[in-house]
């Protein structure tokens, strides 16, 4: 019995560990990404220079971040102000762990699930982790003790608790369709009946424009408008502190592709095909879902980026418009009616 | 009045609840930012490729020598005179006779200064200058961390001698030949 145990800690700490890093270095080249999207999206050619095709890029801007000189203002809450972006960083990294990276490796009788918990709650683990999330922002621009971090911080909060709303309300549907909020559950039921793009493409839309407000991108990026309130809630952040929040973004917009390419387009599953019935090796099995779901979250990435580059901020009454009179009755609806047919199938 | 036939009216109707979604003009926008993914770049990657000067260019000045290598200047004075910005200052003196090789005149510039900072390039004195002593080149001002930098005396503003450093001559000659009297 301890045996298993010891293996079992190692098995979820290795998977933790590359999750962990996996995360990390997603979200690296992210950055680089976003910069050579941005650039060809404007005809221009982007970091070219450090390394082939600029990509040291990454590392260089991180280097700069460390060697910053780090500076705390003197009428901060000094504890605050460093708990902050610490506390964008966890919430961005937590929220990975429900989510099923790959079918389980299944050799025999080793059975090792690529997710490092499968918990009942699944999704709600997600949005708890999230709505925690908010708190690194609003903790940040509070304790900067600044007007601009505090009109930013309380921009962000407003427009998390806006758009949580009909986010939750547009995954309802898709948890009346597969009656379970586990994970692993959802991604099953996909596998069986079809990924639920298909089926909630209303709802979809909704959870997308939502995530976005979520991760703060633009469209919705009040909380860090840089031209009305000097790069919002983390003006008076330096260094490596306001490297995590960066970093942290760009995490965010990583599991939110995640989330989004597991509830809506069959998480790991292939499309079109039948890969269970091929008598693949496990370890080919298991890394080919992995490699489909990565494609999935990276071409998610793309969209992020590809958003950001081409609408401008919206103005707040407009986003509050959007999220209250807007998205809210549609996810209702959308709701309502997938309960109805549900209800109206299964009898 | 109506001045053009390309004049729109603007809509300024309320949006209708599918119009307040921004969906389908976002959706266009996106096209129109996808197009220019394909796009050719505009960029020029400026240390490796350079764009070509327009034949016309006026960029900074060079003292000319003669075919044999004497400084062709005389210090009379006129570009200082008709240069606008007040650029140019010179100190002149009389050539020795055993200087007869360096200086194609008995009089030569002993000192001859231009500050760049002032100068506005536009090549008046390139224009007045009678003895074809000093004209533009297709170079532009490097940059500099002083302004004393940018007072170029005149053994930055000299040619190459044409003899001894002939492909330094050359290049600092550019496409521009100043016609070399003899």
């Amino acid at each position: 019995m301890l045996a298993i145990d010891i293996w079992f800690i190692i098995e979820k700490v290795a998977l933790i560990a590359t999750i962990i890093g996996l995360s990390f270095f997603i979200a690296m080249y992210t950055t680089y990404a976003e910069r050579k999207v941005a650039a060809w999206l404007q005809d221009r050619r982007g970091p070219n220079r450090a390394g082939p095709f600029g990509l040291f890029q990454p590392l260089a801007d991180g280097g700069k971040l460390f060697f910053k000189e780090e500076i705390i203002p003197l009428t901060s809450n000094r504890f605050l102000f460093i708990l902050g972006p610490a506390l964008a960083m966890i919430t961005a990294l937590i929220t990975s762990t429900v989510i099923p990276w790959g079918a389980s490796y299944v050799d025999g009788t080793t059975n090792i699930a690529l997710q490092v918990a499968d918990v009942d709650m699944g999704i709600l683990v997600v949005f708890g982790i999230v709505s925690v999330g908010v708190y690194g922002i609003m903790i940040g621009g509070w304790s900067s003790n600044n007007k601009f971090s505090l009109m930013a911080a309380i921009r962000g909060a407003s427009q998390m608790v806006s758009y949580e709303l009909p986010m939750g309300l547009a995954l309802i549907a898709v948890l009346l369709m597969t009656g379970s909020l586990k994970m692993s559950a959802i991604v099953s039921h996909q596998i069986e009946h079809g990924w639920h793009i298909f089926y909630q493409p209303l709802g979809f839309i909704i959870f997308f424009v939502c995530a976005l407000a979520e991760c703060n991108r633009t469209p919705f990026d009040l909380p860090e408008a840089e031209n009305e309130l000097n790069f919002g809630y983390h003006q008076e952040y330096s260094s490596m502190k306001l490297g995590f929040y960066l970093f942290a973004e760009y995490i965010n917009m990583f599991i939110s592709s995640a989330v989004m390419a597991t509830l809506y387009f069959g998480g790991y599953d292939i499309p079109f095909v039948n890969e269970s019935t091929w008598g693949l090796s496990p370890l080919l099995f298991s890394a080919m879902s992995f490699a489909v779901l990565m494609a999935k979250v990276l071409f998610f990435l793309f969209v992020f980026i590809w958003i950001r580059w081409t609408i401008p901020r919206f103005r707040y009454d407009q986003l509050m418009n959007l999220g209250w009179k807007k998205l809210i009755p549609l996810a209702l609806v959308n709701m309502l009616l997938t309960a109805a047919l549900t209800l109206w199938l299964n009898n | 009045m109506q001045l053009t036939d390309r004049a729109k009216t603007v809509d300024r109707r309320p949006m209708t609840f599918l119009e307040s979604l921004y969906l389908w003009s976002i959706a266009k926008g996106m096209a129109t930012t996808l197009k220019h993914l394909f796009r050719k770049k505009a960029t020029i990657e400026y240390p490796e490729e350079k764009r070509p000067f327009s034949p016309v260019f006026r960029g900074l000045h060079v003292l000319n020598r003669d075919a044999e290598g004497r400084e062709n200047c005389t210090a009379c004075g006129l570009c200082a005179v008709a240069c606008p910005a007040e650029a140019i200052t010179m100190e002149a003196a009389e050539r020795l006779p055993s200087e007869a090789n360096l200086y194609r005149e008995e009089k030569y510039a002993a000192k001859y200064e231009i500050n760049m900072l002032r100068c506005i390039f536009c090549g008046l004195c390139e224009e007045a200058c009678p003895k074809d002593a000093i004209y533009l080149s297709q170079t532009f001002a490097p940059a500099n961390y002083g302004r004393k930098g940018f007072i170029y005396k005149k053994e930055e503003l000299l040619i190459p001698h044409p003899i001894q450093q002939k492909e330094a001559y050359e290049k600092a000659l550019g496409e521009r030949k100043p016609t070399v009297n003899a």
